[in-house]
């Protein structure tokens, strides 16, 4: 059942530019705007290090000419490394933006994210109580490594039998992670001192982090899986934060049990690893969509639960970004997209396995290509470099305003909800989206007025 | 009037032959004779008393939902002389054509078998049986060589016998005509037309709420969307098969489907249930049956290959291996027009005290079989749960389309009414398409065999065949592949060839089924 050519008329046939190009073809998918009320910039020079879906998208955009070598610009698609080393040196006006943080690495590296939430939830603690600080129960414990090693020990030896998982802090896409259940593994690793072949011997001990495995992973025909999901953060200080409602469940290639922990293509759901797998077969989709994923689960479960659910992934979002809203250095230039990795449990309970600052935008497939197509539009739709935008929408496209200084809920106000103090976040996840419907509706401008 | 009378009674004693000495039977005994205890009974009023308790204990609710199932399944009342042949089919060429059908099909089996060399059964040697039981869970991960195992049949293969299907006793005129059918099914059958269809269907109707439009994201629940939920809890909790059915006309919400389904079908998850698919898992364990083969080759060409139902690999095989083993799905071949295969004991060709059904269960698996199975992974997941209801299903509704009957939900129907229906409703668009040698049908028939599934998106389909329960029909399948075609109308004027007709129409995955349906019945 995978797309075809079908109906969709080809508009314009554009090449898209992706290193393991495979051929995928933008069809019918629409011009940004007919006329748009141009407050912002006329004509947007941009910088792109990518050679993926982003950069089709900047391609298409009306008025967006791409700068190449050293030339001015006003938006910058960099990627995390440029940022370390030019951040600092770069003087950027007003209106210029770029995709990162300086620091988002507080959010993004597994030993800093741990540090932050932890910090975080003992003020919690401390300043408003023990319920509260309960909320912040969505990572599994994790100790930093080698720092936190005694104490890692006292909780490893408290659990025998239980799996752990050692992750490396500052690496992507599975790489050297593995599992153990005795002390004696990591004791070999430890002295083994091989932690990866491009390590070398000056080379500083890399930080890992050690976390308790979940066990009971939600199995979808015997197959585990975990989700990812598009958080855009526009500003920490106040906090303003974008969900989209497109994403996706990444499933492992084989069934799961707990029998073999060396398999890691059992335990890893990353894509990356899953490709290097030796029965993947590129052209098997190893992805629902998000929509997908929420129906199933509502059959399964009923709306109620799935709901319940939803709202607890809500709040892994909010939580881990007030976390490290005081730590993030805030400027008015920066906005980040964010891939969170959430895992569910047999119990329907969600947990938070990491934050990317990066997440990846190439495309497994056709369909996976429109999404994170649509996903990158309407992200530099919400950054908003034309000014199209009032700054008071709580709905841009697919990204549905989530945290605005505080939470923000739906206006609907139903019969059931009417007497009642009960209100609904303004978050729909795996919901419907009818995108271009509201875009065509949200850009154009009102008669007579223009945008203030 | 008293012939009414008559074939009521017949009806009753029917259904209560059936259901005399089935489990439901001996469970109400038990209970009327344990609730003889209670307090409430009185000697007096006995029979009243008890009447009374097992309709308020919700026993009386499950012998009108088993009831209600054998009318369900019931063949319409014919002439005491008839013989039972007329109950599978009673129009004489049609059940030739089976036969002759089946006679092909066996004959392909067999030349497999003896090519091969591979016996239709074996009995597993014991670390065969503990391997498999060990691996139940998880035979995806098998790789079988199956290279040399062919499905015995396609759809396409299907189509060309019901093409060449002839009444003896009705003259085909040469040439096309404007009153003239210019489809490729060549007999005349009863199909409704849209009128009829209107009336039949009144709750697809503009003026009637459903889900797959009326919850559309930008309408207010209030409006149906709640109400409609609340209704579907109380069906639930009611548990009233003839309830949830009339209720699944609208839609079933997301949430509780399972259960409506499986109210409507009455597929329980007793004990015995349980027990009963426990045994065919046996049976699996014990003997490796050729057909075995057929089915890994199915689920691996077609629903592991599908987006969405590849996960749901495992399941299939649990499930239609067992099916394969299941001998009281023997029951539907009285009302079904196809006669189970059968074979005889190695060296006793000939003699009827030593044949066999093969497979035990009559039905040979072709080449997208496992798809009927595959949607409902996604509402089930305990497999003798997700059993029951497939069975039901197809016993009641997915044999139709597969083999050669007059019934209305069948097969042979649907292609009629399907082309009636394009051709009246879109004369142009057919023309053009015949006489370009694109025939509507050869395109359309993969997706009324399947009954969609597999061509729409999950939920689209989920909502198609809540409609299929809702009305107790197949025919909406068929006016839903005219309403594609409609849909597709513009594109499909400009084609010069069956090729390119097939590429406008291969992607049906966007597709919002009730909308379609709605606007080419009442629009």
């Amino acid at each position: 059942m995978s797309p075809s050519s079908g109906d969709r008329t080809i508009k314009q046939d554009f090449f898209p530019s992706q290193q393991n190009s495979i051929g995928y073809t933008l069809t019918s998918l629409p011009p940004n705007s007919d006329s748009p009320d141009r407050e912002g910039r006329s004509s947007v020079r941009y910088k792109c290090s990518m050679i993926n879906s982003i950069l089709d998208v900047l391609r298409q955009r009306p008025g967006w000419v791409e700068i190449k070598e050293d030339g001015e610009w006003d938006f910058n698609w960099c990627d995390v490394g440029w940022l370390r080393e030019n951040f600092d040196h770069s003087y950027m006006e007003e209106h210029v933006r770029i995709c990162h943080f300086r620091n988002h690495y507080e959010l993004t590296r597994k030993n800093l994210m741990v540090k932050n939430l932890k910090r975080y939830r003992k003020t919690l603690d401390r300043e408003v109580g023990r319920l509260e600080g309960a909320k912040c129960d969505f990572f599994p414990c994790t100790f930093e490594l080698p720092s936190e090693y005694h104490l890692f020990v006292e909780e490893f030896k408290r659990s025998p039998g239980s799996i752990w998982i050692m992750k490396p802090v500052a690496r992507s896409q599975g790489k050297g992670i593995f599992l153990f259940r005795k002390l004696k593994d990591i004791m070999e690793w430890k002295k083994d001192g091989t932690r990866s072949e491009d390590q070398r011997d000056e080379a500083p001990v890399e930080s890992y982090v050690a976390q308790r495995y979940i066990e009971n992973p939600y199995l979808i025909g015997g197959i585990k899986f975990d989700l990812r999901v598009y958080v855009l953060v526009t500003s920490y200080l106040p906090l303003k934060a974008w969900l989209y409602r497109d994403g996706f469940a990444r499933f492992s290639n084989t069934r799961f049990s707990l029998s073999s922990i060396d398999d890691q293509y059992v335990h890893l759901t990353n894509v990356a690893v899953q490709k290097t797998a030796p029965d993947y077969d590129p052209e098997k989709g190893c992805k629902w969509q998000m929509q997908q994923l929420r129906r199933y689960l509502t059959a399964k479960h009923g709306s109620e639960a799935v709901e319940t659910l939803f709202k607890d992934i809500d709040n892994i979002f909010i939580r881990s970004l007030l976390s490290v809203q005081k730590v993030i250095i805030n400027d008015k230039h920066c906005f980040e997209l964010y891939g969170y990795d959430i895992l569910l449990d047999q119990h329907l309970k969600p947990w938070l396995i990491e934050v990317n600052a990066s997440p990846s935008l190439t495309a497994s497939s056709q369909e996976d290509y429109e999404m994170k197509y649509r996903l990158l539009e309407d992200t530099l739709n919400v950054v908003d470099m034309e000014g199209r935008l009032t700054g008071k929408e709580k709905r841009v496209g697919g990204y549905d305003l989530m945290w605005n200084d505080g939470p923000v809920y739906r206006e609907d106000v139903s019969l059931e909800t009417l007497g009642t103090t009960y209100q609904i976040a303004n978050t729909n996840l795996g919901c419907v989206n009818d995108r271009r419907k509201q875009l065509r509706q949200l850009l154009k401008p009102f008669p007579g007025h223009k945008r203030s | 009037m008293m012939e009414e009378g008559a074939d009521l009674s017949v009806t009753i004693a029917q259904i209560v032959h059936r259901l005399k000495g089935a489990h439901l039977h001996s469970q109400l005994e038990k209970q009327a004779r344990e609730c003889l205890h209670r307090p409430e009974i009185k000697l007096e009023s006995l029979k009243e008393d008890v009447r009374s308790f097992l309709k308020a204990s919700g026993w009386e609710r499950k012998l009108q939902n088993a009831v209600y199932r054998e009318l369900h399944i019931l063949p319409p009342p014919g002439h005491p002389a008839a013989p039972p042949e007329h109950t599978k089919e009673p129009l004489v060429y049609m059940r030739k054509a089976q036969a002759s059908w089946e006679k092909r099909i066996l004959k392909s089996l067999n030349s497999m078998c003896t090519e091969l060399g591979v016996p239709l059964a074996r009995k597993r040697p014991v670390s065969e049986q503990k391997e498999l039981t060990n691996k139940w869970n998880e035979m995806g991960t098998d790789e079988p060589d199956l290279s040399k195992f062919r499905p015995v049949y396609a759809p396409k293969d299907f189509l060309e016998v019901l093409i060449s299907l002839k009444n003896p006793n009705y003259d085909c005129r040469e040439g096309l005509t404007a009153n003239s059918h210019w489809g490729l099914i060549q007999i005349s059958l009863n199909v409704r037309d849209i009128p009829q269809m209107r009336e039949a269907y009144p709750e697809l109707s503009l003026t009637c709420s459903q889900l797959g439009i009326d919850d559309h994201a930008h309408i207010p629940p209030d409006l149906f969307e709640s109400e409609h939920i609340r209704i579907g809890k109380k069906v639930v909790s009611e548990q009233d098969s003839a309830a949830a059915q009339q209720y699944s006309r609208q839609g079933c919400p997301t949430g509780f489907r399972a259960q409506l389904w499986a109210l409507i079908l009455n597929a329980t998850n007793e004990p015995e249930d349980i027990m009963h698919y426990e045994q065919l898992k046996a049976a699996v364990i014990h003997h490796d049956l050729l057909v075995d083969n057929l089915i890994y080759k199915d689920v691996k060409l077609t629903a592991s290959n599908d987006d969405y139902y590849f996960v749901f690999e495992d399941f299939l095989y649990q499930v239609l291996l067992c099916f394969s083993r299941d001998t009281a799905v023997l029951e539907h071949f009285s009302y079904n027009s196809a006669t189970p295969p059968k074979s005889y004991i190695q060296g006793k060709t000939g003699a009827e005290e030593f044949t066999v059904v093969y497979p035990p269960n009559g039905v040979i698996p072709f080449h997208g079989f496992s798809m009927y199975v595959s949607p409902l992974c996604f509402l089930y997941n305990e497999p003798s749960r997700l059993y029951s209801v497939f069975r039901e299903m197809y016993v009641r509704y997915f044999f139709r389309l597969h083999s050669i009957s007059s019934s209305p939900s069948g097969i042979v129907s649907l292609c009629l009414q399907f082309e009636r229906l394009l051709q009246n409703h879109l004369p142009q668009l057919f023309y053009h398409l015949q006489a370009i040698g694109a025939q509507p049908l050869r395109i359309a028939f993969k997706w009324m065999v399947r009954a969609f599934s597999g061509y729409l998106s999950t939920d689209q389909l989920l909502l198609l065949w809540d409609r299929i329960l809702g009305y107790d029909s197949l025919e909406i399948v068929a006016v839903l592949a005219a309403a594609v075609f409609t849909f597709r109308a513009e594109n499909l004027m400009e084609v010069t060839s069956l090729a390119s007709a097939e590429a406008v129409l291969a992607d049906l995955s966007t597709l919002k089924v009730m909308p379609l349906l709605q606007v080419f019945l009442f629009a």
